[in-house]
């Protein structure tokens, strides 16, 4: 069992620097980073500047290994040794150190990229959980119903509703939550983010409601046909049948035989999801302005702001590669026939 | 990484275990007066007996056809998606009259701002929406029937090379990557390989993307399908007349994969319209003036409250679009497995 989890953490660890690696060759095929910040009167002499004071001279191979490091020790900037030693006996205050895990400075911002996302992060994490359990609750709640009442009109409604409601764009409908439930029918106030250190949790869930939902519709569409799946599939294996001829209730056959069986593998793809959604969700955050790291993204690219943008992407590949590796290994625990294969 | 299939509906894992009626026992059915049928008839029997699959893919056979009709008719000057019509909006820039402005020359009203016909405009952009949709489908078909297949054979490295690549390409943030990625790989086509700026260049670019980050989950499913295909007597008995692999892999099982693949295409082709469409409102897909339905989508939905007809239309037809091809793939499947019972 520990053996598989350490192997597993190992192979997640290999997968996640060929993902650095990655977006790094990517991103620096773009060419130099520095020219992007230059500004509007930039001479080539100041160019070379920049490109030496951050280390974007150096070979790509060389600055990969110091950006590695940097995630596992931390680093200081700027990059250049001399020109940093010297600016600290002259003005100390312009030298950034970037905590382990480092995932870079921003020239742009003026801002390390852990402090640019831990400033974003928490409205994303924010609307991530709010949503999380909405689609979760009333996904798998009216998948469940669908599954039950098979075949019957509730079960075709539902099944109806969801597929348009799946098909529906995000932004479309979080314009339309917006234009009309918040501005023209005023049946909600307009969503604006307050922390709960500002307005308390009232507030706070007030303000998260409507992107919540706008986000949660998606994925509780796609939620109720796979919980509707899943349970059906699972009320029609042997062992329902013998539970039925044993006399049980059918409240107890669908409670304790066939939703155990069908929600674990629900519960899994959810942390998945939901992992994928710590990297920011994109659309929503930009239809209700919200500054959430998904906004940050959308600003980051307008800008040609590299370093947050591959930042971004190595924390949400991580947050997606950890997820992964926690539904495996607690997969393990349940199932043998996975650790052993 | 993880040893479930993929979110979505795609999880729902295809297959197409058909079997196949030995002689004896069509001997047998004949003599007591039934009539055999093939497997593609009985999934063709299926299918239709279907009503609400065999609505779907008619209205999916309409929209083919009126896909195909559009250049045709902007080229015959029927419809035209560019011409302004100044005089039709009035001073607040909303068309004049009723209901988006609703005319004989222009059945779904004009457009808010500068009064393009919206009928033009969704018509072609329909086309380029089909048009995007489908070649990033078929590429991401492509490579993942192609690797699916090798990974699915091949029991050594190039499993588990193919399988730790699909471990990669699924641990990026999708979203993310395409934003990221736009700017770069835009410069990219038009620069390296001279591919004209603007439209040209935009849809390549998401062709291109949709299809890189789109192929892992094909490949899953084709691997999974392969792996059962593998130990089968004719793959056994191609061996042994000394095909090559390349035959053994694509005149042997490819050929037995075509059920899948084309319900993977449905599937995923549904799922491409609305990505462009989230891409569009990013200002990350084609641009107007070139109409796709998701840049006509993008702009219309800032006239929720003003020009309702304006701002429903598009929608309407792209729900319309995704809903009927996704109930024809459900169907598909359906069809061409019987097992599945939904």
């Amino acid at each position: 069992m520990i053996a598989f989890a350490i192997r597993r953490i190992l192979v997640g660890i290999v997968l996640l620097l060929a993902m650095v690696l990655v977006v790094f060759v990517l991103f620096f095929a773009a060419g130099n980073p520095a020219r992007d910040v230059c500004g509007k009167y930039c001479t080539p002499q100041k160019l070379a500047n920049i490109t030496q004071v951050y280390g974007y001279d150096k070979p790509i191979t060389y600055q990969f290994g110091q950006f590695v490091k940097g995630l596992a020790v931390g680093r200081d900037y700027p990059v250049d040794d001399k020109y940093r030693e010297a600016l600290q006996k002259s003005n100390p205050s312009l030298v950034i150190h970037c905590d382990a895990p480092c995932l870079g400075y921003s020239l742009r911002s003026a801002i390390t990229v852990n402090d640019a996302i831990a400033k974003y992060a928490p409205v994303t994490i924010s609307i991530a959980v709010y949503a999380f359990i909405i689609w979760i609750v009333f996904g798998v709640l009216f998948g469940v119903i669908a599954a039950v009442f098979k075949g019957k009109w509730l079960d075709r409604v539902i099944v109806g509703v969801t597929l348009v409601v799946y098909a529906l764009p995000t932004f479309f409908v979080g314009t339309f939550l917006l234009q009309f439930i918040a501005i023209r029918w005023k049946l909600f106030p307009y969503p604006r983010y307050v922390s709960i250190a500002d307005g308390g949790v009232f507030n706070w869930l007030i303000g998260l409601t409507l992107p919540a939902m706008t986000l949660a519709l998606f994925y509780m569409a796609a939620y109720v046909r796979i919980t509707r799946a899943f349970v059906l599939e699972s009320l029609s294996e042997d062992y329902i049948r013998t539970a039925r001829a044993k006399g049980l209730t059918e409240r107890v056959v669908l409670f304790k035989h066939g939703l155990r069986a069908a929600l674990t593998p629900l519960l899994s793809m959810a942390g998945l999801d939901f992992a994928a959604l710590l990297a920011g969700a994109v659309i929503t955050e930009a239809v209700f302005s919200y500054q959430g790291l998904g906004l940050l993204a959308v600003i980051s690219n307008r800008n040609s702001d590299l370093p947050i943008l591959i930042g971004l992407v190595i924390v949400a590949g991580a947050a997606v590669l950890a997820a992964n590796i926690i539904v495996d290994i607690l997969y393990a625990f349940v199932d043998p026939r996975v650790r052993l294969s | 990484m993880s040893t479930l299939p993929p979110g979505g509906f795609q999880a729902e894992v295809t297959a197409n275990q058909t079997t196949f009626a030995t002689p004896a026992e069509d001997g047998v059915a004949a003599s007591i007066g039934i009539t055999s049928r093939t497997p593609a008839q009985l999934a063709w029997k299926r299918f239709r007996s279907d009503r609400k699959t065999m609505a779907a893919a008619v209205i999916v056979a309409i929209y083919v056809v009126l896909a195909l009709l559009a250049p045709v008719l902007v080229a015959a000057g029927v419809l035209d998606p560019y011409l302004t019509h100044q005089n039709l909006i009035d001073s607040n820039g909303l068309p004049v009259g009723s209901f988006g402005g609703i005319s004989a020359a222009h059945p779904l009203g004009v457009e808010p701002g500068i009064g393009r016909d919206t009928l033009s405009r969704i018509w072609l952009g329909l086309s380029l929406s089909l048009f995007i949709s489908a070649s990033a489908a078929v590429f991401a078909i492509v490579v993942g029937v192609v690797l699916g297949i090798i990974a699915g054979m091949s029991r050594r490295w190039a499993d588990t090379l193919i399988g730790r690549l699909v471990d990669l390409v699924l641990c990026f943030p999708q979203t993310l990557m395409l934003l990221a990625l736009s700017g770069l790989v835009v410069t990219w086509l038009t620069g390296t390989l001279r591919i004209p700026s603007g439209t040209t260049a935009q849809a390549t670019y998401v062709i291109f993307v949709l299809g890189i980050f789109g192929w892992p989950s094909v490949t899953r499913i084709i691997r999974g399908q392969v792996l059962s295909l593998r130990e089968r007597e004719f793959i056994d008995a191609a061996r042994l007349i000394g095909a090559s692999n390349g035959r053994l892999y694509f005149k042997e099982v490819l050929p037995n994969l075509w059920a899948p693949i084309l319900v993977q295409f449905t599937l995923i082709l549904p799922a491409y319209v609305s990505a462009e469409a989230a891409l569009s409102y990013l200002g990350i897909s084609v641009k107007v003036p070139t109409p796709t339905l998701g840049n006509i989508l993008s702009a219309s939905i800032q006239y929720g409250s003003s020009d309702f007809l304006y701002f429903i239309a598009p929608a309407f037809l792209l729900v319309l679009v995704v809903v009927s091809f996704n109930l024809l793939g459900d169907g598909l499947r359906d069809a061409l497995d019987p097992r599945t019972q939904r």
